[in-house]
């Protein structure tokens, strides 16, 4: 598959009166044609600071990029001019938001803040601009495009704005869109229907996806790829598959046990994550998890460990990989179905 | 003689409505009973707008009901009128609130907030308060320096904490838990979950837990009672509601649930709810999940379904049943 943008060792801080704060230490990802790839991680461990880079939307200063290359069609994101950029936003790269209740204009109507980036690229003829929104309307699942179009944002329910926002996202017929968080503020019934139409448009559309989210729940639903991030780095990679069934970094494994799915048993304690994230002012020089970690080895504390790459797309960041390591099985999901076929 | 034993709390017939003007009536709560027995956790689940919230808050007297009743311990908690009798209500009820950012008072400190309603309900000396304060902190995995800082001081998990000690302070029976976890990380609600068991089982608490993930209800309740639009539509005990769902409504609501589980998502049967919720203002006098419903028949859209029981403490609101 074709890689469409390229992240290397990316670093961003924010300069505050407190200190810089670190979000992103240098990630390196990509993102193929026509996947949908995940970024997990708790609040805090810089995974809306690494989508929101991928379009400069971070308020610049005070953030700042430390280090690394953005390459998107042969060109470096993190160079460009505000005027380039403008020609990418919403166009080329799409981007949902976490919140749809206030990343709405409240003073425009629907049918306006969809039909702006056609109107701004001149994509198409006055005449056939309404016609081409509500076509648009009609893709991401709102019924009476032609009442819709009309109305403003606070007429709508969440579930509704939200498909506006996915349309918003859609119409420049992006080759990504990062969505941050898009069904958090959402409940469980219409948190499913949005999943399924972002996935539905995914098939048709052929665009590729980049899902941040912190509920492991809607990660197992939709991706092919996921990253897991801690303490601003990527701790473990992988295909879901391998996320959830062959977990090979202990914060990860941790995450899956504290969850309580429906198959928790009630006398079974769940097994929570002890102490709180590191402080990114002045991250520990070794590993940003090993003071919660349960495995840790005096080695963790004062050593980065290296990328250790378990197979083509399964790499971790853990000392446990390292040859000298105690063998150490890490708990993770069961596979007792695909065992027996 | 265990059966025989009187519910801890009873809720009868509760109904909360909010003017909005002349004409619109917003029926937040319409017609819910259900009971809570001594020591046991009924979770109350739905989606927003269901009115579990303002259910939860009319049992802890912050709201007064328009119409039913809620029973503790054989009085009509609505009927109580002089102060000692009130004073005695919220020294047994206390409520753990959702946003742990907005139920802590900033101006506080931490000894002041836990201490709060020891002062009131007790006369109690500042040395001897000093230690109660502490074992309560330590109960919720705090410290005594904790004591003196306020609540900005604090990370989310750790504020939930000291609502926590703050509704644990006055020694309550039954606690009110409005959606404790829900701002909070996976892996610090995980913490307080497991905080909330064993409070339960080492002071013999009863709870009702309010939320709107299921997976989480279903880990910690003995009972359930799923709401949709101000009404009760299905209770029944945690295992039997998962194994055998029987409203339509929570058939939806289970299958829904995005699982952590690659596999069990693949092969999970899904059933896709149609339309938004509808808003609670002015509801038609009729089965308040019609609209959404694919089983609805004529009589659906007529009448209120009465709330039947099924099976041993499973009750639904249905006319297919």
């Amino acid at each position: 598959m074709d890689k469409i943008i390229e992240v290397n060792n990316l670093k961003f801080s924010f300069k505050t009166y407190g200190g810089v704060v670190q979000s992103v230490r240098g990630i390196s990802f990509d993102v193929c044609e026509g996947e949908i790839i995940g970024i997990v991680g708790e609040s805090g461990c810089g995974k809306s600071v690494t989508a929101q880079s991928l379009i400069r939307l971070n308020p610049e200063p005070p953030g700042f990029f430390e280090d690394g290359s953005i390459i998107y069609k042969g060109k470096d994101i993190t160079k460009m001019s505000e005027k380039e950029l403008r020609t990418i936003r919403g166009v080329e790269i799409g981007f949902i938001f976490q919140d749809p209740m206030t990343s709405l204009n409240p003073t425009m109507k629907i049918g306006k803040q969809i039909e702006e980036i056609f109107v701004q690229r001149k994509l198409y003829d006055k005449s056939q601009i309404k016609e081409k929104a509500l076509e648009i309307l009609k893709l991401v699942g709102i019924s009476d495009g032609e009442r819709r179009y009309n109305q403003y944002p606070h007429e709508l329910s969440g579930g509704m704005k939200q498909r506006v926002m996915i349309a918003i996202a859609l119409v420049g017929q992006p080759s990504v869109v990062i969505a941050d968080e898009p069904t958090t503020s959402l409940d469980v019934t219409i948190e499913a229907q949005i999943l399924d139409l972002l996935k539905d448009l995914q098939k048709k559309t052929k665009t590729s996806i980049i899902l941040i989210t912190h509920d492991l729940g809607v990660i197992a639903k939709m991706c092919d790829r996921v990253l897991v991030m801690y303490g601003g780095k990527i701790v473990e990679r992988g295909t879901v598959d391998d996320i959830f069934y062959n977990t090979k970094h202990p914060y990860t494994s941790g995450l899956l046990g504290s969850i309580a799915s429906l198959e928790t048993e009630k006398d079974v304690e769940l097994s929570p994550i002890e102490g709180t994230p590191p402080d990114l002012f002045s991250p520990p020089p070794g590993c940003p998890f090993a003071a919660r970690c349960e495995y840790a080895m005096e080695v963790c504390y004062k050593k980065m460990p290296p990328e250790y790459e378990l197979s083509e797309d399964h790499k971790t960041v853990c000392w446990l990989q390292h040859e000298y390591a105690p063998d150490i099985k890490l708990p993770c999901k069961n596979r007792e179905k695909s065992e027996v076929l | 003689m265990a059966a025989e034993k009187q519910p801890l709390v009873q809720v009868q017939n509760l109904s909360k409505y909010f003017k909005l003007s002349k004409t619109d009536t917003l029926k937040a709560v319409d017609n819910v009973s259900f009971d809570i027995n001594e020591g046991e956790t009924v979770g109350l689940v739905g989606e927003s707008g269901c009115g579990k919230s303002t259910t939860g808050r009319c049992l802890v007297k912050l709201y007064e009901p328009t119409n039913g009743k809620v029973i503790y311990d054989g009085k009509d908690i609505f009927d109580v009128k002089s102060k000692v009798e009130k004073m005695d209500f919220h020294k047994n009820i206390q409520m753990i609130f959702q946003n742990p950012y907005s139920s802590l008072n900033p101006r506080m400190t931490v000894k002041d907030i836990v201490g709060e309603g020891i002062r009131l309900h007790e006369k109690i000396g500042e040395k001897e308060l000093d230690e109660r304060i502490e074992g309560l902190l330590k109960d919720v995995g705090l410290n005594r320096d904790h004591m003196s800082r306020f609540s900005h001081e604090f990370s989310g998990g750790q504020r939930q904490r000291i609502g926590i000690a703050r509704a644990l302070s006055v020694t309550p029976k039954f606690i009110v838990c409005d959606e404790p976890i829900s701002a909070l990380d996976v892996s610090i609600q995980a913490q307080v979950l497991n905080m909330l068991k064993r409070l339960q089982r080492e002071r013999g608490l009863t709870y009702l837990f309010i939320a709107h993930d299921l997976s989480v209800v279903k880990y910690i309740s003995d009972k359930i009672v799923v709401m949709y639009l101000g009404m009760v539509m299905e209770q029944a005990d945690a295992e039997d509601l998962y194994k055998n769902p029987c409203h339509p409504y929570t058939k939806a609501l289970l299958s829904a649930i995005p699982e952590a589980d690659p596999d069990i998502v693949r092969n999970k049967e899904r059933i896709k709810l149609k339309g938004e919720i509808p808003s609670p203002v002015n509801p038609k006098e009729c089965c308040r999940f019609v609209e959404r419903c694919s089983y609805a028949k004529p009589i659906c859209s007529e009448q209120i379904p009465e709330l039947k029981t099924i099976d041993t403490n499973h009750k639904i609101a249905c006319h297919l049943f």
